[in-house]
């Protein structure tokens, strides 16, 4: 049984942490929290130089060719330290789309870039509110051009590239969809900024207007390939999602360690010992779950779907709970704009919504185990 | 990043394997089902033959030294060997009357006893010819065993026993039992404790069986009276059988901690919802019930996982990490939440059980039997409390017992 990183992979992981401890204080969440900008520049650029951006990119395509666990790896110190940085719609959605459906001339003329940290990239899907579905896709990609609009798009307004589930024929079902490859800073694309439930992670509409773009993979595909590329997203999100949620029980643990009320430590009483214990139980249940998604990930596992989507699910779980309870364990100060809890609250809901929702992560793990039982 | 055996573990566990193919008896699933009545004799003769042979091999104990009937093997070993009898059939049914015995109490012998006691007890012990029980808990004193009544008073070189344990395992059938008593209660009650080792089969020992709840009957009354017992029979020194009991709880926790829910878990809800019908169809098409089948996917996956990290740890030769202490808490309260969802699911039919419900009736069971599992073995509360305690280092609640004498405690009704 070898079911943990190595000590290289540990290695690196301490470097992470002591790296995004040093460029990535809460400070620098809050200034693009507050700010204009769409992320923080100077650590997107130290990123890059760290070489994480090509951490799974092959290296002939300018990537360091490493692996998914030492992708994971990386991604759990991001989300430990809620990095502004448009990391996960480059890396894990964009430059995944680009291995899983990319032409060789595609990726060696865009991985490189995304690997130097020269190209940001994004996954446009949903066009409302509402699930993502083949009925809900209307954006249309016919003869190299794209018209519509697409919403809520994650870095939306800095990325120069996107990847665009849309329709290219009138057949219904997923079968009439596929991934439009657009350079936004092309004709025919205009973008606005929205106003996010979590601003140190900025959101944008994107209009397309006859913009002119290229086929990523083959027609009538584009479903098949988001849903793996989202299977692989989700296991690194849940990375994210997991050290995010252990940075709230620290939070918690050491605030309710050092406040007093009725004369004794709060953490003394139960009704905190329990919350918190429940949340290092949802955690290290979280933990687990991302550990396998990373197994099957790094494998190519059959079993990535029900891997990811558990993966996915438990860690959107452990955050969503340990996000709101840390606030709570905070009492008054903790709904404060002073104290940083509001920052792991407001971005456990961006990472529960942004590969889409529990509901929608439910349904393909079951799913998963439906068909895992008929074979 | 794999789940495969190092070449020794692999080694192992082909002997192992080996082994057991040529030696383990045939237990079939009705039977295995049946047979969880401890004081049936045939379950007994099976059970203890089982555990001769295991002894006889050196597999009874896996960590345990050679000199003493063990293995000499590592945890990594024990964890194999549990996983290859799990494989054949329910022949891992048969350790039950043991696990107490060999798990708590003899380790506590083993570490407290005299020499002579440890050459006496062991091997019978390890060779399944005497079973012994652990006498912890009374009705003024579960979670808060050191609360306990139960009064021993020293008359020359005797001590004389008075008082009732209860939720005692398999008291009915054993022969020896490690008890804890009060010496002194003129002292903070952690600091007047005192274990001993008993004769269960002395007549001042009555055993009465407790009806559960559940109707089935797994514990046992244990009333003391007047019962003498030698001064050699005590285990560490007088006033310290707190101590004393620590090293056997620590036991019990690692003991009774994994593995339990009845074999009642996902894939059985998977299988009912997929044969029942709802009002807007097929169960399993329904997303209320797609829902609920990943929320308790989630923490069983998350469960098994947290076993391969704790197996990795072991096949390392490190110590395993505070995560193995989360088994509890997850799988008794999911056990008593999927089966109360699988009647929902059932609906009116759903107030049946045994044979005339859905399933033979595993889900009304696993219900019943529920509350019993989130109690046995430190309660939700008390695990709680624990990973708070020992996992975060939150600081203990504020205790106004710690040092009252005991006599002037409140005790309530």
């Amino acid at each position: 049984m070898n079911f943990d990183f190595s000590d290289d992979q540990k290695l690196l992981r301490d470097q992470a942490r002591k790296f995004l401890a040093e460029k990535c204080p809460p400070k620098a969440v809050r200034a693009v929290l507050e700010g204009e900008a769409g992320y923080d520049r100077a650590l997107w650029k130290a990123i890059a130089e760290m070489g994480w951006l090509g951490t799974a990119i092959p290296e002939n395509c300018g990537g360091l060719g490493l692996g998914y666990l030492e992708l994971c790896v990386v991604a759990e110190e991001l989300g430990r330290a809620l990095a502004p940085v448009p990391f996960s719609s480059t890396v894990y959605l964009f430059a995944e789309a680009l291995l899983a459906a990319g032409s060789e001339q595609q990726k060696s003329r865009l991985l490189p870039r995304v690997a130097d940290g020269t190209l940001i990239g994004t996954f446009a899907r949903a066009e409302g509110p509402g699930a993502v579905t083949p009925k809900s896709t209307r954006v249309s990609f016919r003869s190299g051009k794209l018209s519509g609009i697409k919403t809520a798009v994650v870095d939306g307004i800095d990325a120069d590239f996107a990847v665009v589930l849309a329709r290219t024929s009138d057949e219904p079902g997923e079968r009439g969809l596929s991934l439009a490859l657009v350079d936004l800073n092309a004709a025919g694309v205009m973008r606005k900024a929205q106003d996010s439930i979590d601003p140190s992670r900025k959101h944008a509409q994107i209009t397309f207007d006859a913009a002119p773009a290229e086929a990523l993979g083959t027609p009538g595909e584009g479903w098949a390939v988001a849903s793996r590329v989202l299977d692989h997203a989700a296991v690194m999100m849940a990375f994210e999602q997991v050290g995010a949620a252990d940075a709230c029980l620290v939070m918690a643990r050491d605030y309710a360690l050092n406040r007093y009320a009725f004369g004794r430590p709060i953490a003394s009483y139960q009704a905190i010992k329990h919350k918190l214990a429940d949340m290092y139980v949802n955690n290290e249940l979280a933990r687990s779950n991302a550990y396998y998604g990373a197994w099957a990930l790094s494998t190519g596992a059959p079993e990535l779907p029900l891997a990811a989507a558990a993966a996915r699910v438990c860690a959107t779980q452990a955050f969503d709970y340990a996000a709101k309870e840390n606030i709570q364990t905070h009492g008054g100060v903790g709904f404060t704009w002073e104290f940083d809890c509001h920052l792991y609250y407001k971005r456990s809901r961006e990472l529960a919504l942004s590969l889409g929702p529990q509901r929608l992560w439910k349904d393909r793990l079951v799913s998963a185990l439906e068909r895992a039982n008929a074979a | 990043m794999d789940f495969e055996d190092t070449a020794e573990e692999a080694k192992f566990r082909a002997e192992v394997r080996n082994w057991l193919d040529a030696n383990a008896p045939a237990v079939d699933d009705g039977e295995g089902a049946e047979l969880a009545d401890r004081s049936d004799p045939k379950f007994l003769a099976a059970a203890k033959a089982w555990q001769a042979k295991r002894a006889a091999a050196g597999y009874a104990r896996i960590t345990w030294p050679r000199e003493v009937g063990g293995y000499g093997g590592t945890p990594i070993q024990q964890v194999i060997f549990n996983q290859e009898e799990g494989r054949s059939g329910n022949v891992s049914a048969l350790n039950a009357p043991f696990a107490i015995g060999l798990g708590m109490c003899i380790p506590t012998l083993m570490t407290y006893g005299t020499r002579e006691a440890i050459a006496r007890y062991v091997k019978p012990a390890l060779f399944g010819e005497e079973i012994w029980c652990q006498l912890f808990s009374e009705p003024a004193g579960g979670s808060d065993v050191a609360g306990l009544r139960t009064r021993a008073e020293k008359q020359d070189d005797q001590w004389i026993i008075n008082g009732q344990k209860i939720w005692t395992t398999g008291a009915q059938i054993s022969d020896y039992g490690i008890l804890l008593t009060r010496t002194d209660p003129n002292v903070p009650k952690h600091k007047g404790l005192t274990m001993f080792y008993i004769d269960m089969r002395d007549p001042a020992v009555e055993v009465r069986p407790i009806k559960q709840a559940s109707g089935a009957s797994g514990f046992n009354e244990v009333f003391l009276t007047d019962l003498r017992v030698k001064d050699s029979q005590r285990l560490g020194e007088v006033g310290d059988g707190w101590r004393v009991a620590l090293t056997t709880l620590m036991h019990e926790r690692l003991a009774v901690g994994g593995g339990q829910g009845g074999g009642l878990d996902v894939p059985q809800l998977l299988a009912l919802a997929r044969e029942l019908e709802l009002e807007d169809g097929p169960a399993i098409r329904n997303a209320a019930v797609r829902e609920k089948i990943a929320d308790w996917y989630v923490r069983s996956a998350g469960l098994k996982y947290t076993t391969y990290r704790t197996m990795t740890a072991l096949s390392r030769g490190q110590q395993p990490g505070p995560e193995a202490s989360i088994a509890k808490i997850v799988v008794a309260p999911k056990l008593q939440d999927i089966s109360a969802f699988a009647t929902e699911l059932e609906g009116e039919a759903g107030a049946l059980k045994g044979h005339d419900a859905a399933m033979e009736g595993i889900f009304q069971a696993g219900w019943m039997g529920a509350p019993g599992l989130r109690i046995a073995g430190g309660t939700d509360e008390i695990l709680r409390n624990i990973i708070a305690e020992r996992v975060l280092g939150l600081p203990q609640d504020v205790r106004v017992d710690k040092d009252l004498p005991f006599n002037k405690l409140p005790s309530g009704r």
